[in-house]
């Protein structure tokens, strides 16, 4: 399906949305510092230089940390949606990175009650197509 | 003129702050407080009510614009910096001096030196950042000698229509993160929520809190509710407000209005021939984080604000004990509890906020938190963290007069991610 807002990637970000028209996760990791960064940025934050910086690919599998429903949000283009659900997970192999999400297929966008989001259950990355050659990850439930 | 950089105190160990003593704010103005700019009347666009502010400062502290040699200010006042002009200009303008945006929806030092006749200004710096870093700024400035006796200007505008509305289709830059997810103010109600589930409290225990705060704010004439809607606000009131997302209501955010406010500070030396007490800035501190990764969550936030808190401490070598006026920032609401317990005001430690809320913060009990009224008791104008506590410490607050000691006032804003502290007191130190 659409999405109301599409990405538009820049230099810092364009292997990431590459990555995911192949149907990779990848996030930065810095070797000097041994640590992970998403999201995407010109230089290693702890470090401060590119030098050790590469992509590494993830499992995609990921844990949910906590979520929230949107009622009114700043967004225009997704006020048709609302209220809406968006959901954080956390990397299984690294819970310091976290991800957007909102776990469509699970749980739709009929919110009109509190959902029953299991925390702390696993999920798996998808990729959702946002607009034709764009596509995205979303999370869905390991059952 | 220079632009100077890194005037800052953000990075440990930040040390006791060597201007201590030498930089004294001493009065204040403001303009009326309205909700919105109705696009047509000049007299009460954002400039016009600057420029009233000014005045109002300039006659409280008994100086001329002639005594003024520095102006710090915040062009426009908010967030991210972004002009208001950006959702709502270009348009058709009027005549000079409101030829461009400059003097309704923004106002910059220059402008102001120019319309109002200010002729020994010598420096000038429209920061643009938070009123906090401002009043940092200035006592910086001062203490380093570029200015003698400065105004700090903080203009706050609101249009007609919703309040920062995007209506854009795609995403750029830092955006691209949360807007491809429809992630926004449900930021601020994950963290709390997160908040809540590790200390085992909820959204419905802030009520004490924001109905504390309108009922101080009704007692601060420059008080958006005070101006136009003073009726009572009552927990129920609170406990129905409309949800903008999971654990944030409409009552958790702040009112946009429309207002501007401006401060005199000058040398100690100088300070002791003006109309008004002394209020010695003892100590200045900021900081700017990031998030771990994507989104902030609760460990992030408990981290940075131990940080900040501590540096203020170090910074002004004051302990929790000696705050006798405490002025976290609440737009939003749901984040004033990290502050109080990341400078254990009042005892108070992690996860027991709520706890303090439901005891006594009344206005005249032993713990008169934000006894201005916040944002929540004020509207979206932040200057009530200045001007409070700074009436407070020149012990004429009026009936907002706390009844206990008025000496030391800490004030601090704005996020978690992006905070700056002011400490004051009636001493030089
Ligand atoms: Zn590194």
């Amino acid at each position: 399906m659409a999405r109301p807002i599409v990405p538009v990637p820049d230099p810092a970000t364009q292997p990431f949305w590459d990555a995911c028209n192949e149907g990779k996760l990848i996030v930065q990791y810095c070797s000097v510092c041994d640590r992970r960064q998403f999201p995407p940025e010109a230089a290693c934050r702890d470090c401060g230089f590119n030098f050790h910086l590469t992509w590494q690919e993830t499992s995609g599998r990921a844990k949910i940390v906590g979520y929230s429903i949107t009622y009114d949000s700043r967004l225009v283009q997704w006020h048709p949606l609302q209220p809406f659900l968006n959901v954080i997970v956390a990397l299984e192999e690294d819970p310091v990175i976290n991800f957007h999400t909102n776990l469509i297929d699970d749980f739709g966008t009929n919110l009109s009650e509190e959902p029953d989001i299991p925390i702390g259950a696993t999920c798996e990355v998808q990729f959702v197509e946002a607009e034709p050659g764009r596509m995205i990850p979303e999370w869905k439930l390991v059952k | 003129m220079a632009r100077e950089v890194n005037w800052e105190r953000n990075h440990d160990p930040v040390g006791i702050w060597n201007g201590r003593g030498k930089a004294a704010l001493i009065a204040r103005g403001h303009s009326p407080t309205d909700r919105r700019w109705d696009g047509e009347s000049l007299d009460k666009s954002l400039g016009a009510f600057m420029m009233i502010a000014v005045q109002n400062a300039l006659d409280d502290a008994g100086i001329t614009i002639d005594d003024v040699d520095g102006i710090i200010g915040s062009a426009g006042g908010q967030p991210g910096g972004a002009p208001l002009s950006d959702v709502w200009g270009p348009r058709p303008y009027f005549d000079p001096p409101y030829d461009s945006e400059d003097g309704l929806t923004h106002v910059t030092g220059q402008w102001l030196r120019q319309q109002m006749g200010f002729k020994n200004i010598k420096y000038i710096n429209n920061h643009g950042d938070p009123i906090w870093n401002l009043i940092g700024q200035a006592a910086q400035a001062i203490a380093d000698g570029r200015a003698e006796t400065v105004v700090v200007t903080y203009p706050n505008g609101n249009l007609p229509g919703r309040y920062h509305q995007d209506p854009t289709n795609e995403a750029r830059g830092p955006a691209v993160w949360p807007n491809t997810w429809g992630w926004g103010l449900s930021g601020q109600g994950f963290t709390f929520n997160q908040y809540c589930q590790k200390y085992g409290t909820n959204h419905d225990r802030m009520a004490p809190f924001v109905v504390q705060e309108r009922k101080n704010g009704l007692l601060w004439e420059h008080s958006y509710y005070a101006q136009h809607e003073p009726g009572e606000f009552t927990e129920e009131d609170y406990l129905n407000g409309r949800m903008i997302a999971r654990d944030l209501s409409i009552f958790d955010c702040d009112r946009p209005v429309l207002a501007a406010a401006a401060y005199i500070m000058t040398t100690a030396e100088k300070a002791k021939d003006m109309k008004q007490t002394p209020v010695y800035i003892w100590d200045h501190t900021e900081s700017l984080f990031s998030p771990r990764s994507l989104v902030q969550t609760i460990d992030d936030t408990e981290e940075w604000t131990d940080i900040q808190a501590q540096r203020s401490y170090n910074g002004s070598g004051i302990t929790a004990d000696d705050i006798d006026v405490f002025a976290p920032y609440d737009g939003f609401a749901v984040f004033t509890q990290y502050y109080i317990e990341a400078w254990g005001w009042r005892g108070v430690k992690r996860g027991e906020a709520h706890d303090f809320y439901a005891g006594d913060i009344s206005l005249k009990g032993p713990n008169p938190l934000n006894s201005g009224g916040g944002n929540m008791g004020t509207g979206r104008m932040r200057t009530v963290f200045i001007t409070d506590p700074l009436e407070q410490l020149q012990n004429r607050a009026g009936e907002r007069q706390i009844t206990g000691r008025a000496e030391i006032a800490v004030s601090h804003g704005v996020l978690p991610v992006r905070a700056a502290t002011v400490v004051r007191s009636t001493t030089p130190g």
